[in-house]
């Protein structure tokens, strides 16, 4: 139990200071975006790490578009505040969430 | 026009549809994985021709990414019965496909420009749809073997969402 507290206090902690941006880990495995909705907040990074033998993107309408090859990792750097869904070009029955506060 | 694949596919799902379905109907995991991998070729063979023949970017671009796909869902298919000493066994589902899939490449092949374009992408939406249905009421309940069933599921999800692409390629073409 103690590295996880550990490690979010510290997550909280980064997360409370100005000036710290943190890296948001999202998992894609079977098609499957993990954790399907994340919380971030501007500046911070979400970074895909992609377990399949399938590239994929994480693409926002009208927005950004990361590549994400086949096992391999794909990033993103949040510049502004709000929800976003994004989904896969290749497979648009995939599909994620992001809710970006300032 | 472009029926005859998906048809061949529907005759299957109709025949484990139609009760009661005898058990000697149910295809064994060799024959499933024979299916599966006819079923992944058989959509390599048509985005190789797209490739080929297409001057539209999207229609190349969505033929690429069937191409990449179903090569990777392929091998893995080929490692898993290397891996469980499985020898896939052609049958007479594998068979149709393959005659009825070689009969639409060549009226395929006969067709230009933005005919040609819509013709493979109308019949890959309606394709990916037949073997949706394929491998969500056959064989994935049919497969008795854990790793092959689960090989099956993602595969169904790449399908799906090739299905998916294919429409909004589809779209694009009106």
């Amino acid at each position: 139990m103690r590295p996880p507290l550990l490690g979010s206090a510290l997550a909280l902690a980064l997360g409370a200071s100005p000036g710290f941006a943190a890296t948001i880990e999202v998992t894609i495995d079977k098609l499957v975006f993990s954790p399907a909705s994340v919380q971030a907040k501007v500046g911070d990074t979400i970074e895909w790490t992609n377990r399949d033998v399938y590239a994929h993107t994480a693409t926002v309408k009208g927005g950004w578009d990361v590549m994400i090859p086949a096992k391999s990792k794909g990033r993103v750097t949040l510049k502004t505040a709000g929800a976003v869904d994004y989904f896969c070009r290749f497979h648009p029955n995939m599909k994620g969430r992001i809710e970006v506060t300032p | 026009m472009f029926t005859r694949p998906t048809a061949a596919l529907a005759a299957l799902f109709f025949v484990s549809a139609a009760p009661p379905a005898p058990a000697a109907e149910k295809p064994t995991d060799p024959q499933i994985a024979h299916i599966a991998y006819t079923a992944g070729s058989i959509d390599i063979e048509a985005a190789k021709l797209a490739i080929k023949k297409s001057k539209n970017k999207e229609v190349v671009d969505f033929a690429k990414d069937m191409e990449r796909d179903h090569e990777a869902v392929n091998n893995q298919a080929l490692d898993l019965v290397k891996k469980l000493k499985v020898t896939p066994e052609d049958n007479d589902t594998s068979k149709a496909l393959a005659k009825a899939a070689k009969e639409e490449r060549a009226k395929l092949a006969k067709l230009k420009g933005a005919d040609f374009d819509k013709a493979y992408i109308e019949n890959e939406v309606a394709y990916h749809k037949q073997v949706d249905a394929a491998l969500e009421t056959l064989l994935i309940p049919s497969a008795s073997n854990a790793e092959l069933k689960s090989l099956l599921e993602t595969g169904l999800k790449i399908f799906q969402g090739h299905e998916q692409h294919a429409e909004h390629v589809a779209g694009m073409l009106k």
